[in-house]
């Protein structure tokens, strides 16, 4: 089975990641704007227990004092009283006003997006522009591409951020609605297709979170996870420049080994990066992925140029282990049924020989 | 007895081509009375499949990245859960309700057009049948209850499914406009004499009100899903952006339709609430003029609240603030409900049937439900709690908490007027602990999963901490709900084979439904009582010749628990 990959027998990534998240947790926040979502949230838990306590006793008080006692009683009967009417109405509104003050003052310190909201057809007619953002966001069914513009880097399904700074988001859709979501870095905000919403990130926490697609996209929806990275300004520089220099260069596969050995299970130490190169070429995934550095300039799927660099393959269906990758390449829809890498049908070898060489692009 | 008031037409039933024995007579029926019980009947059957549906579901997510089902199968079962039970099961349900006991309790002798309204019912059946019929034909729709564009359109959307979901939903929006305008015609021309709007039970204007939601409400639906079926068979561009169209237009589509529809399904609710309490603690209902006007109030503010559900696309402050303020005000006339029905329980005699044990505990539930509902009417709540699983709790506590736990006071309530028969009370308490207990223990614990980070439609999820035991907490709770479904079931079948007989009024009833034969004759009445207030039968019993009841009509409380 596929998540055999996954149990605690192995130490795997996800362990790492819960450990260092703790829980994913709305009322641990880790962004000004998640804190003060919190904040309303908790005082309107409070004034709902309490309705709920006046509403729960007052049943409860009825049902142990009112009880019948006997079948022919009648009791008095009352038509109605407009002063508690009145009362009731009221008391309703005073809550529901205060509530709304409580959203009027929260929103601008906790909105999730900036305005203005751009049509794709306006910017493409130039009667638009885009603002400046430092990141890409554009969800796809069912991964995440992210860019750098500034400093020309590509990834997926991990957003890097520096602690302490607001960022903007440029948040696009390939396709489908879906939704971005880190439950204690960010509220939600749905990329709609034609149109261009800005996102302001904001973390005051370094720590690696976990995020989601919120907005139901297709077949493979709950595997469209990602991360939310949030570094120290120096690891962050650090991490932008070595993710936008070239993959490594390759050397030639050795020439000796024309026939390798047929290994009975999937272990990418057997495999030969230098292989794994050529393959990836002659097995078409060149036509889907870009490898800078590489003529691999396909752009349907996630960039791999340093693909060993990030904590998940799939968006979140398996971690990215040597194992795990192997696993992956070997048949993409075993693991994750309806994205859209097909199983190229290649050898335990080939795929080896694949992993490694994926191995070698940190 | 002398100003008993005698319809001025005969005791026979309406004319018809033919009469029929058996099967073909419910077939042919043009009769209120048995139409409503083929909607009620319908909508159980339809609950059935959607609770079957949901079970499978709650399997899969028993624990994390279980592969009981593939998430294809998955997708098309919460599609076909939401559509079902909110067409095939809720609605129908309460148009069943409202079939069979709106011309009873006005002294109508029928609805106003018997044939249109047998046309509604077997549109219903139609599009039901169309709806599941996907199946069959490649796989049942599974963009979600709302299907949003463009997952729902062509590209992303190749097979027939939603095809089916578009048709089998515009031919029973027919069927449901046809419905509601027999339902406005009947009260608005039907009444019995003396039975002015001041008197109708509020039940009826309830239904009444809800009436004209469905007609305004629905046509928006059964536009939105023509013009789906536009952009998907003859490739136009209503929601491809591709081709200048706009995939927020179906948003606002289907939520200007979506949220008078979850009106739809509580407002008749609300009548049967107001009724039960009102028999069971045996006081006049507090505040009828405040209950019906609240009524009238939240029928209108709820054809101003649909942006709400879209607080997470980024509409901009000013949309927001405007959508967030009209669901605040639909609180106030919803809590302004509870109370009066705390305060028509309030120093009254108190009976707990079945229907009284569902009728109270409907109070709690939907109240934690409204007050969530409060809470997403805060903008920065919703952003980060929407399509989580607190949302899916809060869904759950207005509908199932709530809008089935008023069709299941109903189904108590009234079961013995339709069937002659008074459902076993004991198998009823046992049904509603058990469904009590189900319910409460499937969906609480979903709130705090939401506030951890769950989002909503997901076929499995990873072994995040607390996840998994929740998850199973909720799926546990999901057995007990089946086995109230066994025990209600088996209520029916032997209450139906050798239940008490009900008499004319079991509970005591002041409507003038309860002024009849139990079941009613094809006619409904040989004579109506007169009508001085709100509770003709009340009148009857307590105008000086008590004894007598003008033929047992007078409140019994046999069978009262």
């Amino acid at each position: 089975m596929v998540h055999k990959a996954q149990e605690p027998s192995q130490p795997t990534t996800v362990t790492f990641y819960v450990l260092r998240t703790r829980e994913v947790d709305m009322l641990d926040p880790a962004s000004p704007q998640v804190k003060t979502i919190s904040d309303i949230f908790n005082i309107s838990l409070v004034i709902a227990a309490l309705i709920l306590a006046l509403v729960t006793g007052l049943t409860v008080y009825n049902v142990v004092r009112f009880r019948s006692r006997s079948d022919d009683e009648e009791p008095k009967q009352t038509h109605g009283n407009v002063r508690l009417e009145i009362a009731w109405t009221l008391g309703p509104a005073l809550i529901v006003a205060f509530l709304f003050i409580l959203t009027l003052t929260g929103m601008t310190k906790a909105a999730p997006y900036e305005v203005p909201t751009l049509r794709e057809s306006d910017v493409a007619a130039g009667t638009q522009s885009t603002l400046p953002s430092d990141v890409l966001l554009r969800g796809h069914q069912f991964w995440w591409e992210i860019r750098y513009p500034s400093a020309n880097v590509v990834t997926a399904n991990e957003l890097h951020m520096p602690v302490g700074k607001r960022i903007r988001v440029q948040l696009e859709s390939a396709d489908v609605v879906h939704g971005v979501w880190f439950p204690q870095l960010a509220p939600q905000l749905e990329p709609v297709p034609g149109q261009i919403t800005y996102m302001a990130l904001e973390s005051d926490r370094p720590g690696v979170y976990w995020g989601a697609c919120s907005e139901f996209c297709g077949a493979e929806h709950v595997w469209m996870q990602l991360r939310g990275v949030v570094q120290t300004q120096a690891d962050y520089d650090a991490w932008l420049r070595q993710q936008s220099q070239p993959a490594a260069p390759i050397p030639a596969p050795p020439a000796s080994a024309a026939t390798p050995p047929p290994s009975a299970l999937l272990t990418p130490t057997a495999g030969d990066p230098g292989r794994g190169a050529q393959l990836f070429r002659q097995k078409t995934c060149i036509s889907c992925h870009a490898i800078n550095g590489t003529d691999a300039q396909g752009h349907a799927g996630p960039d791999l140029t340093h693909v060993a660099s990030r904590s998940i393959i799939g968006a979140g269906v398996l971690d990215n282990t040597p194992t795990n990758m192997a696993l992956w390449i070997a048949n993409p829809q075993k693991v994750k049924p309806y994205n859209l890498m097909p199983n190229l049908l290649l050898s335990s070898q080939e795929v080896q020989d694949l992993a490694s060489y994926m191995e070698t692009l940190k | 007895m002398s100003d008993i008031a005698l319809l001025p037409e005969t005791t026979e039933a309406l004319p018809r081509a033919a009469t029929y024995d058996g099967l073909l007579r419910w077939v042919s029926t043009v009769d209120h009375k048995q139409i409503g019980i083929l909607y009620i009947a319908t909508s159980l059957f339809f609950f059935v499949v959607g609770g079957v549906e949901a079970f499978v579901m709650r399997l899969q997510l028993a624990t994390p990245r279980n592969t009981l089902i593939n998430p294809d199968a998955y997708n098309q079962l919460f599609t076909m859960h939401g559509t079902t039970m909110v067409f095939l099961a809720v609605m129908p349900f309460l148009i069943g309700f409202a079939n069979y006991f709106v011309p009873l309790m006005i002294g109508a002798r029928d609805i106003a057009f018997p044939r249109l309204n047998a046309l509604s019912y077997w549109t219903l059946v139609l599009g039901g049948l169309v709806l599941y019929f996907s199946f069959l034909a490649g796989g049942a729709p599974n963009v979600g209850w709302y299907a949003y564009a463009p997952l729902s359109d062509r590209p992303y959307a190749s097979l027939p499914g939603v095809d089916y979901w578009c048709l089998g939903l515009f031919i029973m929006g027919i069927g449901s406009v046809a419905a509601a305008i027999n339902l406005i015609v009947t009260v608005a021309t039907l009444r019995a004499p003396g039975m002015t709007f001041r008197r109708l039970p509020l039940f009826v204007w309830m239904s009444f009100v809800n009436s004209f939601l469905i007609l305004f409400a629905m046509p928006v639906l059964n536009a939105a899903v023509i013009m789906l079926l536009i952009d998907r068979q003859l490739g136009a561009h209503f929601f491809n952006p591709a081709g200048g169209g706009s995939p927020l237009l179906w948003q606002h589509a289907f939520w200007t339709f979506g949220h008078p529809e979850v009106y739809i399904m509580i407002l008749p609710g609300f009548g049967i609430i107001t009724e039960v309490i009102s028999v069971f603690s045996r006081k006049v209902p507090f505040g009828y003029a405040f209950l019906a006007a609240s009524t009238v109030a939240i029928a209108l503010l709820s054809f101003a609240t649909w942006a709400h559900h879209m607080f997470a696309v980024g509409l901009g402050p000013a949309w927001e603030l405007t959508f967030s303020a009209t669901t605040m005000l639909i609180a106030i006339p919803t809590g302004v409900k509870i109370f009066n029905w705390i305060a028509t329980m309030w120093g009254g005699s108190l009976r707990f049937t079945t229907a009284m044990l569902y009728a109270t505990s409907f109070l709690v539930q939907f109240t934690i439900g409204g007050i969530t509902g409060v809470m997403f009417a805060m903008v920065p709540v919703d952003w980060q709690t929407t399509n989580s699983y607190f949302l899916v709790a809060h869904l759950h506590y207005v509908l199932n908490g709530g809008s089935f736990w008023t069709i299941l006071a109903g189904f108590y309530y009234w079961f013995p007027k339709m069937t002659g028969r008074v459902l076993d009370e004991r198998l009823g308490k046992i049904n509603f602990w058990l469904n009590f207990i189900g319910f409460n223990m499937t969906f609480f614990i979903q709130h705090i999963l939401g506030l951890m980070g769950m989002p909503r439609r997901v076929a499995t999820y990873p072994p995040l901490p607390g996840w998994g035991e929740m998850n199973l907490f909720s799926t546990i709770g999901v057995f007990f709900t089946a086995a109230a479904l066994f025990v209600l079931l088996w209520n029916i079948f032997i209450t139906l084979r050798r239940g008490k007989p009900a008499g004319n009024n079991p509970w005591g009833g002041w409507s003038l439904e309860w002024a009849t034969t139990s079941p009613p004759p094809p006619h409904n009445f040989k004579q109506v009582p007169p009508i001085h207030s709100t509770r003709p039968l009340w009148d009857l019993a307590h105008s000086g010749d008590q004894g007598s009841g003008a033929g047992g009509q007078g409140p019994e409380t046999a069978g009262a628990g």
